[in-house]
């Protein structure tokens, strides 16, 4: 019997995003609207947060709902809060909150308020669940709301719904296989393999990351970047891939994953628009969060996991900087120079701040990660580490030369004043803080990673354990058999 | 007790003057209330002569106390002790480190003092000293570092103040393709630094100098790896060193370098930062010790580099970039010296060089001034005898060496021509494949965003 939290967070933060969904509906007004989503955001993240420091004074690995509505239906705890969705789910509202407060409110009509809280909903639950079927059902549901944003933006969905129908239908395929017992293993291997590639696909692995692209070039920068930056992929591999894959499927992924980090890094300096880049800066990224993941030893995941944070965080400002940015200038070019530091100064700053803080520049959240996730590689591959090293390299790079693009190397003429505006600011200055704050304060936020990652190394083990014996003891059932039969 | 107390609070003057500078002026400018000039000026007189005090009382503390090796322990950062990783900031005093950080201070403190005046009323005064407060925080964490973790901390921060300041007048096209080249070959060899550091890591199981070079203070001590390991770590190192300090074959960045301000090129190509790179070779020299081919190639690097550069130094038309190559051409040579083991030889070198090297660029922006007045003075142009080579060399092999400095080495086009436009192609292929293959699905064109001619007054996303 899991230990219980003192209320049912989860739950509560869930309920209010929906009905706060369905009261935005009803708000014709736009201004109206951007105030009461932002009330609203505000107040799911205090309670994910609340929900975060109730899991840590506990002092346990995991814990389920008080009170739960779900368990009354359904006799079963759905929303299970553990050492690994702690964190993440106040990092998920907070970041849902800070894109809504840096959106202007002369997007209301294409930035749809009411589909944002729908979405955020959706992964809240995810990531305040463990059960695999569950997460196969809200992993596909989440796949919708951009879908209608394509729709009402009138632009073609097919390369969406092309490879989101592959991961759906790859993501049942390997839920249904896996439910079924077999003794010699084929099945599960078989439906591990379809969860993997679903997940990849979701996560935007080569050759399956032409969604990603597409996404970033045909929806509101806001939606796309609330649907790839808190990682659900990652999460989904964790959940239901991690503790049933083999020592070797996971170094597999590690390649591929390690692969992709370097072609997106190199792609990402070859861009010239704006929102391509940073679809590629995040893909490299998001790759080698897979790689410390995929590397199943403590140091590896602890990189991962802390890489996952500081990535989520940096690159969601970086993207918020970088949004900011265009809705002064229309979509930006990066064939041309802009000069637009001149006018934009503050922004210049807290774009290179959460750029750097990405590639896990020194003194900020992702350093100490990122040297975890490269002493992890290195542990098991010393010659492969090195390609993490040229990622982030090639990366920083990219992400320089997208500053001096954007901010200098000419002279910019504006009729109208382009200063960002103050909750702009403040939602970009909140991940400044957090970024710098982690970095020179990393301890604590290593120590929890830390600790997610024994938990699912341990929840690993117990698995391939379980396996181990129930092997065993058909092997000897099939041997007894064939000494007694005639 | 009471000397390791007094060690203590020095030492954390020394390193949290820069720290408290650079947060002041970065705050201010993130939250858009940037400080005035006097102000600037005024902090940053402060910091830089209570931490210059703070290492000469560490360094008389020293001499009286009669240690050659302090340490200073400001705990761990990170530690993960089941897995045995402990990311540990600690800062050491001895022989190498104390000349360093003092040198850093009074040099910084002299371009500090001179940028003050030199960018009065300069659009960019706050951002310079920003990246001011960045380099001399770098250059004092590095000089200091007791781990290896925490010398590519310093290394790190040095390397992005370097790109950022050449990039200072960035209204211009040329400073800022300048920062971006050096910065990306900064980032090349700091990639060879990660991997150095991690290995030793690994290797030692600590990143710890003291563990790494074994016991004894600098340049005593004995490094507890094998050969084939230290040969290993040591290229990796050295390949660090020749980024950080524009040896053959990164001598490129050098003179685009001068792009920047004078007192940031003054600071950085003239004096502190070019020697960061010896300073590490000095460091790690005990690893040195262990591969007399890492020895040798120390070496052949270092002379290859001195030729180049006092090569090039003689045809360059500028005084910055003449400035430039003749700091190569004496870094080259200190290198030369840690590879044959001349560690104090090494040492006096850079400090001699880096203060003469710092004033003569501080003085160029008024030399050609005085030049001129002295010709006007005697009414004609000042005549130069014709070198040694000139009188001797054939024409025909003169005019060939002529182009090769003139074009600098082909360094810069072989760069070009065989790492970045192979490179770039690869990518830009892959891009335009990708393009057609999402064409292909979609049925329309996928990129009109990148033809979209940005709009003054785009308040709606698209």
């Amino acid at each position: 019997m899991l230990p219980e939290l003192h209320l049912p967070w989860m739950e509560i933060s869930v309920l209010i995003t929906l009905l706060g969904s369905i009261w935005l509906k009803f708000t014709p007004d736009r201004d109206r609207a951007y105030k009461r989503c932002i009330r609203i955001c505000t107040l799911t993240c205090l309670v994910t947060i609340c929900g975060w420091i109730d899991f840590v004074s506990l002092k346990t690995f995991a814990a389920s709902e008080p009170f739960s509505l779900f368990y009354r239906l359904f006799h079963k705890n759905l929303f299970v809060v553990d050492d690994l969705s702690a964190p993440l789910l106040p990092l998920a509202a907070l970041l849902y909150l800070l894109t809504v407060l840096s959106t202007l409110k002369t997007k209301g009509h294409s930035f749809s308020f009411s589909n944002t809280l729908i979405s955020e909903a959706i992964l809240l639950s995810t990531l305040s669940s463990k059960e695999p079927w569950i997460i196969i059902l809200l992993l596909s549901v989440a796949t919708i709301p951009p879908l209608l944003e394509f729709r009402s933006n009138k632009r073609s969905s097919r390369v969406y719904v092309l490879h989101m129908g592959l991961f759906v239908l790859l993501l049942v395929a390997g839920g249904l296989l896996s439910s079924f017992k077999d003794q010699s293993g084929t099945l599960s291997l078989i439906a591990g393999a379809l969860l993997t590639t679903a997940a990849l696909l979701r996560n935007g692995i080569i050759p399956l990351h032409c969604w990603m692209t597409d996404l970033f070039d045909k929806i509101t920068f806001g939606t796309a970047l609330l649907f790839v930056t808190p990682m659900t992929g990652a999460y989904a591999i964790l959940r239901l891939v991690f503790p049933i894959a083999p020592d070797w499927a996971l170094q597999g992924i590690a390649i591929v994953s390690l692969i992709t980090a370097v072609y997106a890094a190199g792609m990402a300096l070859v861009q010239q628009e704006a929102r391509r880049f940073f679809c590629y800066l995040f893909l490299s990224h998001s790759s080698l969060v897979l790689v410390g993941l995929e590397m199943a030893t403590p140091l590896g995941l602890t990189g991962g996991l802390c890489v996952w944070i500081s990535v989520g965080i940096s690159l969601a400002g970086f993207a918020l900087t970088l949004r900011s940015v265009e809705a002064r200038t229309g979509r930006i070019s990066l064939k041309t120079y802009h000069g637009l530091y001149e006018h934009t100064p503050t922004l210049a700053g807290l774009f290179l701040v959460t750029g750097l803080a990405s590639i896990g520049f020194p003194g900020t959240l992702g350093f100490i990660g990122t040297e975890l996730l490269i002493e992890g590689v290195i542990e098991i591959y010393p010659l492969v580490g090195t390609a993490v090293v040229i990622a982030t390299a090639l990366n920083s790079i990219a992400i320089l030369q997208v500053y001096f693009r954007v901010f200098t190397g000419t002279h910019h003429s504006a009729s109208i004043s382009l200063r960002a505006r103050v909750p702009e600011h403040v939602a970009i200055l909140i991940l400044v803080a957090l970024v710098i704050g982690g970095g020179l304060y990393p301890q604590p936020g290593v120590i929890s990673r830390n600790h997610a990652a024994i938990q699912l190394i341990q929840q690993r083990d117990e698995v391939f354990q379980e396996n181990k014996v129930s092997v065993d003891y058909s092997l000897s059932e099939h041997k007894h058999h064939l000494k007694t039969s005639p | 007790m009471n000397s390791e107390i007094a060690f203590h609070f020095l030492g954390v003057c020394i390193v949290a003057g820069p720290a408290l500078l650079l947060a002041l002026f970065g705050t201010t400018s993130l939250i858009n209330k940037p400080l005035g000039e006097r102000l600037i000026a005024q902090a940053t007189q402060t910091v830089v002569v209570m931490g210059l005090f703070a290492a000469i009382a560490v360094l008389v503390l020293m001499l009286s106390l009669g240690k050659r090796y302090v340490p200073v322990e400001m705990g761990n950062w990170v530690v993960l002790p089941e897995q045995h990783f402990h990311f540990h900031l600690k800062f050491i005093f001895d022989r190498l480190s104390i000349p360093f950080c003092i040198l850093s201070f009074i040099l910084c403190g002299t371009v500090g003092a001179f940028a003050s005046r030199y960018l009065h009323r300069e659009p960019g005064y706050n951002r310079f000293f920003i990246c001011y407060a960045l380099f001399l925080l770098g250059m004092i964490v590095s000089s200091l570092a007791g781990t290896i973790e925490t010398l590519f901390f310093g290394w790190e921060l040095v390397g992005l103040s370097s790109a950022l300041l050449v990039a200072f007048f960035h209204e211009r096209l040329n400073p800022v393709r300048n920062g971006l080249r050096i910065w990306s070959i900064y980032r090349i060899a700091d990639a060879a630094f990660l991997v150095a550091a991690i290995m030793l890591h690994h290797l030692t199981g600590a990143g710890d100098f003291a563990e790494l070079m074994g016991t004894g203070s600098w340049p005593d001590g004995q490094a507890s790896i094998s050969e084939q390991h230290a040969l290993f770590i040591g290229l990796l190192l050295l390949f660090a060193a020749a980024g950080k300090s524009a040896l053959v074959p990164f001598s490129g960045w050098l003179p685009r370098a001068m792009e920047g301000p004078t007192p940031s090129s003054a600071v950085f190509y003239g004096s502190l930062s070019v020697h960061l790179g010896a300073y590490l070779l000095l460091r790690v020299s005990p690893i040195l010790e262990l591969s007399p081919l890492l020895s040798l190639a120390v070496i052949l690097l270092g002379l290859v580099s001195a030729i180049y550069g006092t090569l090039v130094a003689r045809v360059q038309t500028d005084i910055k970039s003449a400035l430039a190559f003749a700091s190569l051409t004496q870094v080259s040579i200190i290198v030369v010296e840690i590879g044959c083991g001349l560690r104090y030889i090494a040492l006096i070198h850079i400090i001699g060089h880096a203060c003469l090297r710092t004033l003569q660029l501080l003085r160029a922006p008024s030399l050609f001034h005085d030049y001129h007045s002295l010709e006007n003075a005697i009414g004609a142009h000042l005549t130069q005898k014709p070198s040694l080579w000139v009188r001797i060399m054939p024409e025909r092999y003169r005019v060939s060496l002529y182009r090769f400095e003139l074009e600098r080495g082909y360094l810069d086009m072989l760069c070009n021509r065989f790492i970045i436009t192979p490179f770039v192609g690869l990518f830009r292929y892959c891009d335009s494949l990708e393009s057609r293959w999402t064409n292909l699905i979609s049925g329309e064109d996928q990129r009109e965003s990148e033809s979209v001619s940005p709009v003054s007054d785009s308040l709606e996303e698209n």
